[in-house]
């Protein structure tokens, strides 16, 4: 371990049995769901889709408001911009749709950057109205967006998704339909950056940076004073999450093809139930946004037929659970178990001490 | 002289704003609470004067009189029973409560009321204007400009003249002690929320009689208010006039240009002051 001197009996660690019964799980669950499109239907590929994109977007949610203390209510300012940034690669520029889901998320980066500038200037509940003030900013520039639909939206062009890359040869290999195939291809995006993002997140909390995060949130004055520079955490958490809210949105948009700027920048669809998954699952760890996420889909698959019930119902759910059990489903398992499937916490073992 | 026009109703249009915004200002000075369910409260009074003027046939102002203690206890239970438990130094509960709040109660409301835009009858009061030589200006948006003046001076008053108003200040320099001093920090919260909520009913008879409301307009009401807030500067109830003003100009002339621009309009003027004076245009609190 660096920084520690070599003679040292003590070691820093912060694995665990679960954490590498988690490691060896995790490659069989992907490996799973990498062939998952040779056998399964439709159907399931696009709920896998949904349920691995929010995923996404609780990590990143997570990220700011569990880790970095920074609870923004307006993380669909990045989506839209991602998928709007996509669609005008795609309409404006003549991009094909899949390497314009990086442009989505450089241009979600970079508005990020006076989002940043101007809710920095807030104080926490603050912070949370500024962001969705800058969301609805942004929403209502798109709307007079005429090239890209204005406040109506617009479509990609039919012969942008048919001749994305790389879906002929997964219709032609897995001998499925255009538009299968086109499932298939997002859906293996969405897996991919869905591993990247939880393993992305999961080493950056194992590292110095990932230590200094947690001292910021959890005392900003003793991280200042052993030397953390707490601005600087705050930015570079808010430019990661946006940067990553971005490539979700966009993703999320190749498989809709269709955009509006009150869809992509809805509130309910983007931030509202993000929160609700990241709560119920509990915040400041990586296990709860999984968690929610399965929980969500499930409530959503029984109750979708109710309407708006149904998102009555979420937010109750989202206040008992904020009330009884703060810290969510997975609080409630390692508070019983102590099991932790991805440690972060460092302990020191070895020399004179006895590991327990 | 289409332009005075325009920056007169401007002005009278953050009357409104002002009014949104005095019960969100008020509930932030005394417990460093945002509730972010604010705008969806304002809704929910509009709908309740409705209900009132249609079942018992009353006119909007009566009805208004009689929401008023409705709301009263409305924010007397909310926070006595469900607000206070989330408050402390973790900002997160507040805002997520607050939040799972406004979801609820607009999903209720569309349940109850459907989707479709309501408004309250006014006869022949929505109509009536004063000429005042070079512009004619109608008597509702003077009625609105009034009452927020008086919400104010009341508010003012209640602070810094009754005993009530002590125990909100005490409560809010330092709980600890203001309750060592015979005073219930949850108790003086309740009614702090619940004096909110007189004022949500009377923005909300204004709201009503003004324009259309539906469910799903709470949320915006709440960011006209913030704005209000954040431009006045924090603490300060006069500011928050000044910040509903500045809204409501920005708004009608952003209007006056292309109608497209009337909100994003408003949201830029917030933007500017927030550029340009980060604590607002008149601050008094220090947080």
């Amino acid at each position: 371990m660096a920084g520690m001197t070599r003679s040292s009996p003590y070691e820093v660690t912060t694995r665990t049995r679960a954490s590498r019964i988690t490691a060896v799980a995790a490659v069989a669950l992907l490996a799973l769901l990498v062939v998952l499109p040779l056998f399964a239907g439709r159907g399931l590929i696009q709920d896998m889709f949904f349920i691995l994109t929010m995923l996404v977007l609780a990590q990143f949610w997570n990220l700011l408001a569990g880790y970095g203390g920074l609870v923004s209510i307006g993380q669909q300012a990045f989506v839209g911009m991602g998928a709007y940034a996509m669609f005008g690669g795609v309409i404006l520029a003549g991009m094909d749709p899949i390497p314009a889901i990086l442009l989505g998320g450089i241009a979600a980066l970079i508005v990020a950057i006076p989002t940043a500038f101007f809710a920095f200037r807030l104080q926490g509940p603050y912070f949370a109205i500024g962001t969705w003030v800058i969301a609805e900013v942004m929403r209502l520039v798109m709307a007079q967006a005429k090239a890209l639909g204005g406040g109506t939206g617009t479509s990609l062009p039919r012969t942008a998704t048919r001749e994305m890359w790389a879906t002929e040869w997964i219709a032609g290999a897995l001998d499925v339909r255009n538009s299968a195939a086109r499932d298939i291809l997002t859906y293996w995006l969405a897996l991919a950056l869905a591993a990247a993002t939880i393993a992305a997140i999961y080493a950056l909390l194992r590292s110095k940076r990932g230590l200094a995060l947690s001292a910021v949130r959890d005392n900003p004055e003793a991280a200042k004073s052993v030397g953390v520079d707490a601005g600087r955490m705050k930015w570079f958490v808010f430019l990661t999450s946006a940067f990553g809210t971005g490539l979700a949105g966009a993703l999320i948009y190749v498989q809709k093809a269709r955009i509006s700027p009150d869809a992509a920048f809805s509130v309910t669809d983007w931030t509202a139930y993000v929160l609700f998954i990241v709560i119920i699952g509990g915040i400041g760890t990586i296990e709860g946004p999984i968690i929610g996420v399965i929980v969500f889909f499930l409530l959503q698959s029984l109750l979708a037929d109710y309407g708006s019930w149904y998102l009555f119902t979420l937010g109750i759910i989202g206040i008992v659970v904020m009330l009884v059990a703060p810290r969510g489903i997975w609080g409630l398992i390692t508070e019983r178990t102590g099991i932790q499937l991805f440690p972060v916490r460092r302990r020191l073992s070895g020399g004179s001490l006895k590991e327990d | 002289m289409i332009w005075v026009d325009t920056i007169v109703q401007g002005v009278l249009l953050g009357g409104l704003y002002a009014l949104f915004a005095a019960g969100l200002s008020l509930v932030f000075g005394i417990m460093r609470l945002v509730n972010l369910a604010h705008g969806d409260f304002i809704v929910m009074a509009a709908y309740l004067i409705l209900l009132l003027v249609t079942l018992l046939g009353l006119s909007p102002f009566v009805a208004a009189a009689l929401a008023a203690p409705i709301m009263y206890l409305t924010g007397w239970l909310l926070q006595k029973h469900l607000l206070n438990r989330t408050l402390g130094t973790d900002i997160l509960p507040p805002l997520l409560v607050t939040f799972g709040l406004s979801i609820a109660l607009q999903n209720a409301l569309l349940e109850g009321f459907s989707a479709d835009s309501q408004r309250l009858p006014t006869g022949a009061i929505s109509t009536a204007s004063l000429d005042l030589g070079v512009i004619n200006v109608g008597v509702l948006p003077l009625m609105t400009f009034g009452s927020a003046i008086v919400v104010i001076v009341g508010l003012n008053q209640l602070f810094y003249r009754t005993e009530l108003g002590r125990a909100f200040r005490a409560t809010s320099d330092d709980p600890t002690t203001a309750s060592l001093m015979g005073i219930r920090p949850g108790d003086i919260f309740a009614k702090a929320t619940a004096i909110a909520m007189l004022v949500v009913t009377l923005a909300a008879l204004y709201l009503g009689m003004r324009s259309n409301f539906d469910p799903s307009i709470g949320p915006a009401r709440l960011i006209y208010a913030f704005q209000a807030v954040i431009i006045g500067g924090l603490g300060s109830l006069w500011g928050t006039l000044a910040g509903g003003v500045i809204i409501g100009l920005a708004q009608t002339i952003g209007a006056a240009i292309n109608p497209e621009w009337q909100i994003l309009a408003g949201h830029v003027a917030f933007l500017v002051v927030l550029l340009v004076r980060p604590r607002g245009l008149f601050p008094r609190a220090v947080d």
